[in-house]
């Protein structure tokens, strides 16, 4: 198990080190000089070059890069433009209203997919099964960005059940919730209802089955059981698809939280705060999928072997 | 439901090419005294905020959304397929290398880096395009390389390595074809993805700019008037979920066709 761990952990600093290099890329990617196109057309030459100085775009690439690299691996993200506030204390103030928002949308995505997976396996082949596919199906087609304002015109629009947009209570976040989770509930559905499938085939099921255990404590108790090592890892390996959604659904119900903070970032042209802002997501991505494959590795030994 | 599927994209890019012909008004003429009218006779959709028709506005915005698609799932193929291939036919360290740069992109979520890619580049279709198509290639690549990697052993490529042909000919006439299906699915997928994809871009202000009608735009303007004007933000989101819808069902029974394997599991 330790050399598993051990040799995991080394695959991951390659590409924390590749994530950080593409992330330091993205200012040197802006067509022009990137200080004149923060600052605007207009901006004066010493306003420009203060600037660039203040960035350090003004020294050789390689030590912008080492730069770079050591105040990142210190937590330094560098300070905005528009508020000059550091931006690791930015991220971290609006940490709590991500988190919420996607631990929210977790819980709803596999309430709603896991009893619809097993209904679909359980009742492979019938209209149930078909109608629970179908629904699956939407669900993974239809965008946030549209189920989102959806939910809003009916729950908060018409009904007047739910608030529109903002964060503070409970009823705050049901819609966000449901719509950054629903894309998430359907791929869950098919992965259950796959996996599902795939062990009720096991003939230790036949085995429950014929020391009389009943059908339903047959595929709750045995089946489902094992089942859930494959969903268990596709919860993990989807919080990066809940993290860039969060991006959306932030927007959209004027969440306070990271994502938000990218997009209003990106429209004032704060290039410090976007490049801290897609490298603490990218970074909490890898290292979701990295803690993901070892609770893979000790729910299924077989894979430390691979 | 692939054929569900086939109906709906074909449909889909009937409307988008014969749009300006179907559309009763032109997709840029204001009517400024009837803005923000709700769905009626004359206006199947309604009118939008400068009194643009919204019907003629989702006719011309599939336009948009195919030919992205179309482009990004194209480009991304091609240079995947050429990755790929190479990875897993040479192996040693260009596989390494490939296989390197693929963890790397792969430790992004895609719209991610989409998004970071089109904020330093500045939001344009071009760059729409150019960013998908750099995201998209590193699922080719990874499904081809692992193809090659099972092709180049079979005995047909043995014996034409045998027979003196070249690594060229070994890959374009013997190898490539064998891992076509697989792409076939992956990109008919991929349509869908890159639609939505699109859509998420503009629909944050970073893909499509105005006056172009691109569904996504028209969901970000909507966004200013779900109290008095609905229809906004309906029409075009039910048309990214139908057309989307679509090549899900189209993919998902390309799969069970060409990989019987999958039909039993899924």
């Amino acid at each position: 198990m330790l050399r598993f761990l051990a040799r995991r952990l080394a695959l991951t600093i390659p590409v924390l080190l590749g994530v950080a290099t593409l992330v330091f890329a993205l200012i040197h990617l802006i067509p022009g000089d990137p200080a004149q196109a923060m600052l605007g057309e207009t901006a004066a030459e010493e306003d420009v070059a203060a600037l660039r100085a203040r960035l350090g775009l003004d020294r050789p690439l390689i030590e912008q890069y080492g730069g770079f690299l050591r105040r990142a691996a210190r937590g330094d993200l560098g300070t905005s433009l528009r508020t000059s506030e550091p931006v690791t204390q930015a991220i971290v103030d609006r940490l709590p209203a991500t988190l919420e928002l996607a631990a929210a949308a977790m819980l709803v995505a596999i309430g709603a997919s896991v009893p619809l997976g097993i209904v679909a396996a359980v009742r492979r082949g019938t209209i149930v099964d078909h109608a629970a596919t179908t629904l699956a199906l939407t669900g993974i087609s239809i965008p946030n960005f549209w189920l989102g304002p959806l939910l809003a015109i009916v729950f908060a629009v018409e009904l007047g059940w739910l608030p529109v947009s903002g964060r503070g209570t409970l009823a705050h976040l049901v819609l966000p919730a449901i719509s950054l989770g629903a894309a998430l509930a359907a791929i869950l559905a098919r992965m259950t209802r796959a996996s599902l499938l795939e062990e009720l085939r096991e003939p230790y099921v036949q085995a429950a089955r014929a020391r009389g255990a009943s059908r339903a404590r047959a595929v709750l108790r045995h089946a489902f059981r094992n089942s859930l090592i494959p969903v268990v890892t596709l919860v993990g390996l989807q919080f990066g698809a809940v993290l860039t959604g969060a991006v959306i659904t932030e927007t959209i119900f004027a969440w306070p939280g990271i994502g938000r903070l990218l997009i209003q970032s990106i429209g004032f042209r704060d290039y410090p705060m976007v490049q801290g802002c897609i490298l603490f997501i990218a970074v909490t991505y890898v290292g979701m999928n990295l803690l993901t494959d070892l609770v893979y590795g000790v729910l299924d030994p077989r894979i430390r072997y691979d | 439901m692939a054929r569900v599927g086939a109906a709906v994209v074909f449909v889909a890019v009937l409307a988008a090419i014969l749009g300006p012909w179907l559309a009763p008004f032109e997709p840029s003429t204001q009517e400024l005294a009837l803005r923000l009218e709700g769905p009626n006779g004359a206006h199947w959709f309604g009118l939008d905020e400068l009194g643009r028709d919204v019907f003629a506005r989702v006719l011309l915005g599939a336009r948009i959304s195919l030919l992205v698609s179309f482009v990004v799932v194209g480009v991304s193929a091609t240079i995947g397929i050429a990755m790929g291939s190479v990875a897993g036919y040479f192996g040693g360290r260009i596989d390494e290398a490939i296989s390197r740069l693929i963890d790397i992109l792969l430790a992004f979520p895609g719209l991610l880096l989409a998004i970071a890619l089109v904020a330093v580049l500045g939001p344009s279709l071009t760059n729409v395009v150019l960013a998908l198509s750099l995201i998209g290639w590193v699922g080719y690549a990874r499904l081809v390389r692992g193809q090659v990697l099972r092709a180049r052993e079979l005995e047909f490529v043995q014996a034409a390595r045998a027979l003196g042909a070249t690594t060229s000919r070994i890959l374009r006439r013997h190898i490539i074809p064998t891992t076509l299906p697989a792409v076939t699915v992956q990109a008919t997928l991929g349509m869908g993805g890159a639609i939505l994809a699109e859509a998420a871009l503009s629909f944050l202000g970073l893909g499509v700019q105005p006056p172009t009608p691109s569904w996504g735009t028209m969901l970000n303007y909507g966004r200013g008037h779900l109290l008095d004007a609905p229809h906004l933000t309906i029409f075009p989101g039910l048309a990214i979920a139908i057309l989307v819808l679509g090549f899900n069902f189209l993919g998902d029974g390309l799969r069970d066709a060409l990989d019987p394997a999958t039909r039993s599991r899924t």
